[in-house]
């Protein structure tokens, strides 16, 4: 048993004796080694590293619910964390939509787990910020490495106990050429299958690719977006339309079993390896199907949205998915089939990543897109969203970049977007891809779509 | 208080001096959050979080390491320093320029924020039932949905520094807000009171007690329906009058991020981003028009962004950031503020123990000016008046920015005309603050309390005091 099974089940037995045989408790408690080497200017500039224990109990008592949540796991931290929590569910109004707890369900799989990523030091990183330095040959660069490991125990008073563990390594960096940015990331299980040096020739050779950019007027464009900017796209599908609170509040455009996305578009969220094999309620995680071949087939639920839609929970409670709704972080947009020694190597020359560059061949006139920027929703229900191209446009004319483009802003409704018979190709190689912001990742190919509302440029 | 933690760091920034540091600095914070939801009349979600920690930051030679851990006993603590002194020899691998730190004026200090009714004392249900009739009242008033919340965080923190700070403070903030939904034909209305978010502060329950949440309630849901069959915003070039709250976020997004030193350096470039802005051009650069004045100011009492000391010990202090159109201040941090040869720091912040202090935003608001939103509206012939944010986006430099508003009015020969649904405007930072030509007196000071930077990511609070203002020549009623 795990120092974290151990602790959640010994907070559900000290909330047993204070609250009384009839209180329902659910406890995760939860380490995380978060380590983040970070740089500007070529030099790295913050470098920090934290390891938390965090408690997080829930409570059912009387019809009445609370929660609470403490790093302080000491005898006395504990101690206070059932009783403020007892006491906060006594003075709750009625909890009408108490989805009860999750009972005993042994875990999907047991997901790899890489122990020399979960113990990587500073230098491991410093070391790969070096390699993506002296790659860009030059140029002024900026990113970080990351790090991460996490181990959970759950324990609830239904019987449920479950316990994993899982560890994570992200790279994202820039590179900058009189005012023309090229990034390249990636996210992996292994700090080893990240290569700072290829890295940090792929973001120079598209900042070598980006000077001089020219205006284009706003309009509708055809264009292939590179997987970095794909992954925003899922990010927001995840949040707005995969929500199962927002499905059951008809706030999201999901409708199931409708043909809702091209017959190209398939995604499932996998976060198995990704991030711990269970949820907040104890709920084993795997691979959900959200659409197939176009067709909307389910959304992301924890206990309580499940209860609501008349479903089950998909594995996807989180800290404040009874407010926010439960959302899947692990979303992959799977690749078109790979012909046989089609895929081609990396190189440093170019804006074309090797994952979009088949597609870029066969766009006749168009933009090619690395990624997106400050993307925030205008309309949810039809998810019409606004941001910016970031780091590197290229306008495409007969398969072959012409000119850099400078960054626009755009106003698209995402969903329609990836209608039917909206997108012209998909990449064969997905690329695992880091979250900028949080610990989630997301599996994406590029992507030739019909259609791109772009609403102004750097003019306004 | 009862209780200090100048021990626990003072030890961490000895530990870390022995391990080789030439400066060292340890926070230790205590926080407790609690957070309720309510949806329907009916309360969804309460937590009641704890977390206290130590957090410390080491410069060996020019390089930074930062470490931190839920452990207040003094072996942690000492550990602490050293694992934040070694992660910064680590860094010297990809060594950057010499670092200096601009003086603060060390000195042991003790500052409470103003409080007249301790959030956390008030009951659960006295709580619990605000949101309750808050949201029951939008619902019967014909909300399809109708959600409200809460949030309370009671922070206490110790700072040492080898520079000799001892500095502890206090600081309670809380503040709430309600939302009602109309559900139409493929889209959503939505109004909110008094803010998008809500109205926050550092204050006690009394700021909540000040909002009037359930009289307002209705009245949500009958703009929330109504927008539901208001004509859309027109789409074309006119005047534009925004409201108070959502020239708060417009100051926030396109002056306060701008005005940040860590990125006018360079140092977000990969991530929050860079700036627009040139340090050659401080001084002289024409940021808007002569109505135009903005101050950074912590010391406002019940703004969000208050604070007695920053998170680097340098104490409050009101400075100008845009003095009648002109750029002439940054928020900036103690080694940034040397690399840029400014003599000033002050405006450094971290989101909790565990979280490295970097340059944030505090009190960043625009000076009242002479009229009333009555006046400009009477003196207006053609435009929209919109306000409450719905949605927001900026490019990486700053400059090129879309909102959304929950609600726009037609303006017609200077009166408020009819309601105009999902109005949005677009425009270029310094074009759109030169275009200001009347501004309102009515200044609220706006509390932001989900302002994200930094990686791993941090969420701050931050003050905009703004009022109502008009702006001409500005694209509306972009669509997708």
């Amino acid at each position: 048993m795990s120092a974290e099974l151990d602790l959640a089940a010994r907070v559900v037995e000290l909330t047993r004796r204070l609250a009384g045989p009839g209180a329902e408790a659910e406890v995760l408690a939860a380490h995380a080694a978060e380590a983040l080497t970070r740089f500007a200017n070529s030099a790295i500039h913050q470098n920090v590293a934290d390891a938390t224990t965090t408690v997080r109990l829930r409570l059912h008592l009387d019809g009445r619910t609370a929660g609470g949540s403490t790093t302080v796991t000491d005898a006395a931290g504990l101690q206070s964390l059932v009783e403020r929590t007892i006491a906060a569910s006594r003075l709750s109004p009625p909890d009408q939509a108490w989805p009860g707890l999750t009972p005993p369900t042994p875990l999907r799989s047991t997901p790899t787990f890489d122990e020399a990523t979960a113990a990587a030091g500073p230098h491991e990183r410093a070391e790969r910020v070096r390699d993506f330095v002296r790659a860009a040959g030059g140029l002024e660069t900026a990113g970080f490495c990351r790090t991460t490991y996490s181990s959970g125990g759950f324990a609830n008073t239904a019987g449920q106990a479950v316990e994993g563990r899982a560890a994570e390594a992200a790279m994202d960096g820039i590179a900058r050429l009189d005012g023309a940015d090229g990034v390249a990331r990636r996210a992996a299980s292994r700090l080893a299958e990240l290569d700072g040096a290829a890295l940090g020739t792929r973001a120079a050779a598209k900042a070598r690719a980006g000077g001089r950019p020219i205006e284009l007027p706003p309009g509708r464009y055809e264009v292939v977006l590179e997987p970095t900017a794909v992954a925003d796209i899922l990010d927001n599908l995840a949040s707005f339309g995969f929500n199962g609170k927002a499905f059951a509040q008809h706030q999201s455009f999901a409708e199931l079993g409708a043909q809702q996305f091209d017959q190209a578009v398939t995604i499932t969220d996998e976060p198995l390896g990704a991030t711990l094999p269970f949820d907040l309620e104890g709920t084993p995680r795997g691979t959900l199907p959200l659409v197939g071949d176009g067709t909307t087939v389910a959304v992301s639920h924890d206990r309580t949205s499940a209860a609501e839609a008349g479903a089950t929970s998909t594995g996807h409670a989180g800290v404040a998915s009874r407010s926010w709704g439960p959302i899947a972080a692990n979303l992959r947009l799977a690749p078109a089939p790979t012909p046989t020694g089609n895929s081609t190597p990396e190189t440093g020359e170019g804006p074309t990543a090797a994952s979009a560059r088949a597609l870029v061949s066969g766009m006749r006139r168009g933009l090619l897109i690395t990624d997106f920027w400050y993307t925030r929703v205008l309309d949810q229900k039809s998810l019409v969203i606004t941001g910016l191209t970031r780091n590197g446009v290229w306008l495409v004319e007969d398969g072959e970049v012409t000119a850099a483009v400078g960054n626009m802003r755009f106003t698209q409704s995402y969903p329609q977007a990836l209608g039917p018979g909206a997108v012209l190709g998909v990449g064969a190689e997905a690329i695992a891809l880091p979250d900028r912001w949080s610990g989630v990742r997301y599996t994406a190919p590029a992507l030739h779509l019909k259609s791109w509302n772009l609403t102004g440029n750097a003019s306004g | 208080m009862s209780v200090d933690h100048f021990d626990e760091a003072g030890t961490a920034v000895q530990a870390a001096l022995d391990a080789g540091a030439r400066y060292a600095d340890a926070r230790v914070m205590v926080r407790r959050t609690e957070t309720m939801s309510a949806r329907d009349g009916e309360v969804e979600d309460l937590s009641s979080d704890e977390s206290a920690g130590i957090g410390v930051r080491a410069l060996v030679g020019s390089s930074w390491g930062f470490y931190a851990v839920p452990d207040l006993s003094d072996a942690a603590a000492r550990a602490a320093g050293r694992r934040a002194a070694e992660i910064a020899a680590a860094s010297a691998l990809v060594p950057g320029p010499a670092i200096d730190l601009v003086p603060t004026g060390a000195g042991t200090a003790s500052w409470a924020s103003q409080c007249e009714i301790d959030p956390l004392s008030v009951p659960l249900s006295v709580k619990g039932d605000l949101l309750v009739a808050a949201t029951a009242a939008a619902r019967d008033a014909g909300a399809d949905l109708a959600e409200g919340i809460y949030q309370i965080w009671d922070t206490r923190k110790w700072f040492a520094s080898s520079d000799g700070h001892r500095i502890d403070q206090h600081i309670r903030e809380c503040g709430a807000g309600i939302t009602a939904s109309a559900y139409g034909d493929g889209e959503i209305q939505r109004r909110s009171w008094p803010s998008h978010r809500g109205q926050y502060g550092t204050r006690g329950w009394e700021l909540v007690d000040e909002l009037s949440l359930t009289d307002n309630a209705a009245r949500m849901a009958d703009e929330a329906r109504a927008l539901l069959t208001a004509p859309l915003c027109p789409s074309g070039e006119t005047t534009l009058i925004l409201g108070g709250e959502q020239l708060a976020l417009q100051i926030h997004e396109s002056v306060g991020h701008a005005i940040e030193l860590d990125r006018i350096l360079g140092w977000e470039a990969a991530f929050a981003g860079t700036s627009w802005l040139d340090l050659d051009q401080l001084g002289t650069l024409r940021y808007g028009s002569d109505l135009m004045n903005i101050t950074i100011d912590p010391t406002i009492p019940g703004a969000l962004g208050s604070f007695g000391y920053d998170d680097e010990g340098s104490p409050a202090v009101k400075r100008d950031a845009v003095r009648n159109g002109r750029w002439v201040g940054v928020l900036a941090g103690r080694d940034s503020a040397a690399m840029a040869g400014l003599d000033y720091a002050g405006s450094v912040r971290s989101d909790g123990w565990a979280r490295l202090p970097m340059v944030r935003m505090t009190n960043v608001g625009l000076e009242p000016g002479p009229h009333t939103l009555d006046e400009i509206i009477a003196a207006t012939d053609d435009g929209v008046l919109m306000d409450i944010n719905r949605s927001w986006s900026i490019d990486d430099r700053r400059l090129n920015f879309q909102f959304g508003c929950e609600i726009g009015y037609e303006v017609k020969n200077g009166k408020r005309g009819r309601m105009l649904r999902n109005p949005t405007y677009t425009g270029i930072g310094p074009k759109f603050w030169q275009s200001m030509d009347m501004l309102s007196s009515e200044t609220v000071a706006w509390g932001t309390p989900n302002c994200g930077k930094g990686q791993p990511g941090q969420i701050g609070h931050t003050g905009h005091p703004a009022a109502p203002a008009r702006f001409t020549g500005v694209r509306v009623g972009v669509r997708g």
